[in-house]
């Protein structure tokens, strides 16, 4: 038997450690969250199925709503120009359900890498790119993306030209940024949807470029 | 508000700011205005909040982080509200 006792040197049998049971005591922030909860729905201002729905309804969002943006803005000059004069109602225009967000929407050019940070905490276009990558808040990359970018850029593999000029755009108030990559050569006649499919979250954060398959 | 503009260097200046440390007492560019938003400071404790017009000012890596900086010319661009602001040829 490759596998007699259920936690052999803590290393499940595909090679993996074993995650331990939260059997710990709730942190404050947890027994509060279940707290206010359970008010609401004792006091019939929401109920637990319209508490589960949002959560669904946030869990679906996915970066593939801004990458259908970015798509249109690529096929579309006059959607471009509307999208980078007015981002919120460009998204709203079609038909992404944004919410309140204020959107800034910062275009790439052959001279011009645009990169998105929040260093005070990690606002986010959850509406547009669902919910952020771990990375995003991490102190490491928001404290160095203001103050060494392109080694950043370099570590997520993205080398930039000196002659390319990076700016960076920290989300500290009421807007929320996408980047709009540009659209990679040999990519003429493609749709929409073949399009959407190249553009990455990283691409719409600016941590990477769209790149052709294979 | 002039085009070129300094963060104010207030030191503390309640919880809930938005100006984050590394862009106080620097100088940079309206990049755009932003129009006015309540301000946080005052809306995160629920107390009556004023509009403050937000704008984004453009700052160089060299007016950051001067001699060090990666790469002088590129830029950070942050929103920063009109309290937070001073002509930058002020006193």
């Amino acid at each position: 038997m490759p596998h007699d006792h259920p936690d052999h040197g803590g290393i499940s049998p595909s090679g993996h450690p074993y995650r331990p049971d939260q059997d710990g005591p709730l942190t404050e922030a947890q027994a509060l969250e279940i707290a206010v909860r359970e008010l609401l729905i004792e006091k019939g201002i929401v109920t637990a199925g319209e508490i589960a729905a949002a959560i669904a309804r946030m869990d679906a969002r996915s970066p593939a709503v801004g990458a259908r943006i970015v798509a249109r803005a690529w096929t579309d000059p006059a959607f471009k120009a509307r999208l980078l004069a007015d981002g919120s109602a460009a998204a709203r225009e079609m038909g992404a359900d944004i919410d309140a967000l204020k959107l800034v929407v910062v275009e790439n050019t052959p001279d011009t890498h645009n990169a998105i940070v929040c260093t005070l905490c990690s606002c986010y276009p959850r509406t547009l790119l669902g919910l952020p990558p771990d990375w995003y808040k991490s102190r490491e990359y928001r404290s160095r993306m203001v103050r060494e970018p392109r080694r950043v850029l370099a570590e997520f593999g993205l080398h930039l030209p000196p002659n390319v000029r990076v700016r960076v755009h920290d989300s500290t108030a009421d807007m929320r940024y996408i980047v709009l990559p540009a659209r990679p050569a040999g990519t003429e006649g493609w749709s929409e949807e073949q399009l959407a499919a190249i553009v990455t979250r990283d691409c719409m954060i600016g941590v990477a470029v769209p790149r052709l398959p294979g | 508000m002039a085009e070129r503009v300094r963060v104010r260097a207030w030191g503390s200046h309640g919880l809930h700011v938005r100006t984050p440390h590394y862009l106080r007492g620097r100088t940079g560019v309206i990049e755009r205005c932003l129009g006015p938003f309540p301000n946080p400071e005052k809306l995160a404790y629920r107390l009556p909040a004023e509009a403050q017009t937000l704008y984004r000012v453009r700052f160089t890596m060299a007016e950051l982080w001067g001699p060090s900086a990666e790469n002088p010319d590129d830029t950070v661009d942050a929103e920063i509200y009109a309290h937070w602001l001073e002509p930058a040829d002020a006193p």
